[in-house]
C-alpha cells in the first residue's frame, strides 16, 4: 500500500516535470516568434528597398539609363517560353519607354548548361533587335576561370553589346573553338559556350514574340 | 577553464581552446567563406555577434532551463538570434548579405555556438558568458581573417579586396595590390586551398605550443640542476 502510494507520487512528479518542460519550450518558442516578427517588421521595408535598388542597378547595366523616361520596374509584361528562356514559369519583362514608345526591353534568362549548374543572366534588347547589354546575375562557375563572365572580372560580357541575330549570323553565335565569333577563356570553354547559347536563345525569344513584346499600347506603368 | 577570470576566459577563446584551430568546430563556414580576408571578417563578425548574444541569453536563463529540454531550447534561442541577425544584415548590410549567402543562416549549424552554450554559458554568470562569447568569437574571427588573407594573397595577390562591400564605397582604398601583375594561383581560392591553409595554421599553432612546452621543461630542468 505504502509502496504503491510512493510510486504513484513518483509518476505524478514525473508527469509534472514533463508538463513544465513542455511549457518552458512553448514559452521560449512564443518569445522567439515575438522577437522575430519584430525584427521582420523592422527590416521588411529596408529589404524591399534594397531588392528594388539592386534590380534597378542591374537593369541600368543592360539598358542605358538615359534611354527611357518611365518607371521601368512598374512596367512589366509576363511571358512564358521555357524552351528558349530556360525557365518553367513566366518571365518578367521590363519595358523601357520613351514618350510611351518601348525603346528597350530587359529580361532574365537562364543558361542551364554552365560548368556547375545554372547561370542566371539579365539581358537588354533594343527595339531594333540588337542586344543593349548582358550581365550575369548569379553563377557557380570556377573562380579564376569561368567567372570571367562577370563584368567586374573581365570585359568579355561586353562583347554582346550591339550583337543581333543577323550580326553575326546563326553560325557566328558560338565560341571560336566551335567556329563562332566569341572568345572562350583559357581553361574554360563550357562556361562561355553556355552563355553565348543563352544570349542567342534570348534574341530568338524576342524575335518569336516581337509583336507582344514591343506592343506600345497597354501601359501598365502606375509608378 | 577552472578559474573564470575574464582574462583567462579571453585567452581560452583566442588561443588555448580556439574554436577554429583547437576545437575544430564550425569547419564548414570556416573553409567555405574564407576565399578573401573581407569575406572571413564579415562571417566572423556575424558569428561573434551570435555567440555573444546566445551566450548571454543562455546564461541569463540558466536557472530556469530544464536539463531534459536544454538542447531544443538552445536550438530555439540560436535559431532566433541568427534569423534576427540575418534579417538585419539583409536590411542594413545588403551587399555583405549577398556575399555571405547561405553561410549566414548556416551559423545555426555552427557547432561552436551550441557548444559554448552547453559547455560554458549554461554554467556561468551572464557577464562571464558574454566575455566567453567575445573571446571565442574573436578567436574564430581571427582564424577566418587569417585564413582568408593567406588564401587571398596566394590566390589573387591582393589583400582586403572587396572592403567596400563591408564598409561602404569609401573603404575601396583599403584594397592592397601586394604583387602587381600577379597571374593568380587558382588552387588557393578553391576548396583544397582552404584545407591546406587551415592545416598550415594548425601546424604553426602546434609548433608554437610545443616550443613553449619544451622551453618550460628545460627551464625547470635547469632550476632542478642548480638546486642539487
Amino acid at each position: 500500500m505504502h509502496c504503491r502510494e510512493y510510486s504513484e507520487r513518483a509518476v505524478k512528479a514525473e508527469y509534472h516535470q514533463t508538463i513544465r518542460a513542455g511549457v518552458l519550450l512553448a514559452l521560449a518558442a512564443l518569445i522567439g516568434t515575438f522577437v522575430l516578427s519584430a525584427a521582420e517588421h523592422h527590416s521588411a521595408p529596408y529589404i524591399e528597398a534594397n531588392q528594388r535598388q539592386a534590380l534597378l542597378d542591374n537593369l541600368s547595366m543592360v539598358v542605358p539609363s538615359d534611354g527611357f523616361d518611365n518607371d521601368i520596374l512598374g512596367d512589366v509584361l509576363e511571358l512564358s517560353d521555357p524552351e528558349l528562356l530556360g525557365m518553367p514559369t513566366a518571365t518578367r519583362i521590363y519595358r523601357a519607354r520613351q514618350q510611351g514608345h518601348i525603346r528597350y526591353i530587359a529580361f532574365e534568362i537562364i543558361a542551364p548548361d554552365g560548368y556547375s549548374g545554372q547561370i542566371r543572366l539579365l539581358m537588354g534588347v533594343r527595339a531594333d533587335g540588337a542586344t543593349s547589354g548582358v550581365r550575369v546575375l548569379s553563377h557557380r562557375e570556377t573562380p579564376g576561370l569561368g567567372d570571367a563572365i562577370e563584368a567586374r572580372r573581365s570585359n568579355w560580357i561586353l562583347g554582346f553589346d550591339g550583337k543581333s541575330l543577323f550580326n553575326p549570323g546563326a553560325n557566328g553565335w558560338a565560341v571560336r573553338k566551335d567556329g563562332g565569333e566569341f572568345d572562350q577563356f583559357t581553361g574554360a570553354t563550357i562556361t562561355p559556350r553556355a552563355v553565348v547559347k543563352a544570349v542567342h536563345n534570348g534574341l530568338l525569344f524576342v524575335e518569336r514574340h516581337r509583336s507582344e513584346l514591343f506592343a506600345d499600347g497597354e501601359t501598365t506603368s502606375k509608378g | 577553464m577552472a578559474e573564470t577570470s575574464i582574462g583567462s576566459i579571453l585567452k581560452d577563446g583566442l588561443w588555448t581552446n580556439n574554436q577554429g584551430l583547437v576545437a575544430l568546430l564550425g569547419l564548414c563556414p570556416l573553409l567555405a567563406v574564407t576565399s578573401t580576408a573581407i569575406n572571413g571578417l564579415g562571417l566572423g563578425l556575424a558569428t561573434m555577434a551570435t555567440l555573444m548574444l546566445t551566450n548571454l541569453i543562455v546564461a541569463s536563463i540558466r536557472h530556469w532551463i530544464k536539463s531534459e529540454v536544454r538542447i531544443p531550447l538552445y536550438v530555439v534561442i540560436i535559431a532566433c538570434v541568427v534569423t534576427a541577425i540575418e534579417l538585419l544584415m539583409n536590411a542594413h548590410l545588403h551587399k555583405m548579405y549577398l556575399v555571405l549567402g547561405i553561410f549566414l543562416p548556416l551559423i545555426v549549424t555552427n557547432c561552436a555556438v551550441i557548444g559554448r552554450a552547453e559547455a560554458f554559458a549554461s554554467k556561468h554568470h551572464p557577464l562571464h558568458s558574454l566575455f566567453d562569447g567575445v573571446g571565442m568569437g574573436l578567436g574564430f574571427l581571427m582564424v577566418l581573417v587569417l585564413l582568408g588573407s593567406i588564401r587571398e594573397l596566394v590566390g589573387y595577390g591582393t589583400l582586403f579586396r572587396g572592403a567596400d562591400i563591408l564598409f561602404g564605397p569609401a573603404a575601396a582604398v583599403l584594397t592592397i595590390n601586394v604583387f602587381s601583375d600577379y597571374k593568380g594561383f587558382l588552387m588557393a581560392i578553391l576548396p583544397p586551398g582552404a584545407f591546406v591553409g587551415l592545416a598550415v595554421l594548425i601546424a604553426i599553432k602546434n609548433k608554437i605550443e610545443s616550443v613553449k612546452l619544451s622551453r618550460a621543461v628545460k627551464s625547470r630542468y635547469v632550476i632542478a640542476q642548480n638546486l642539487t
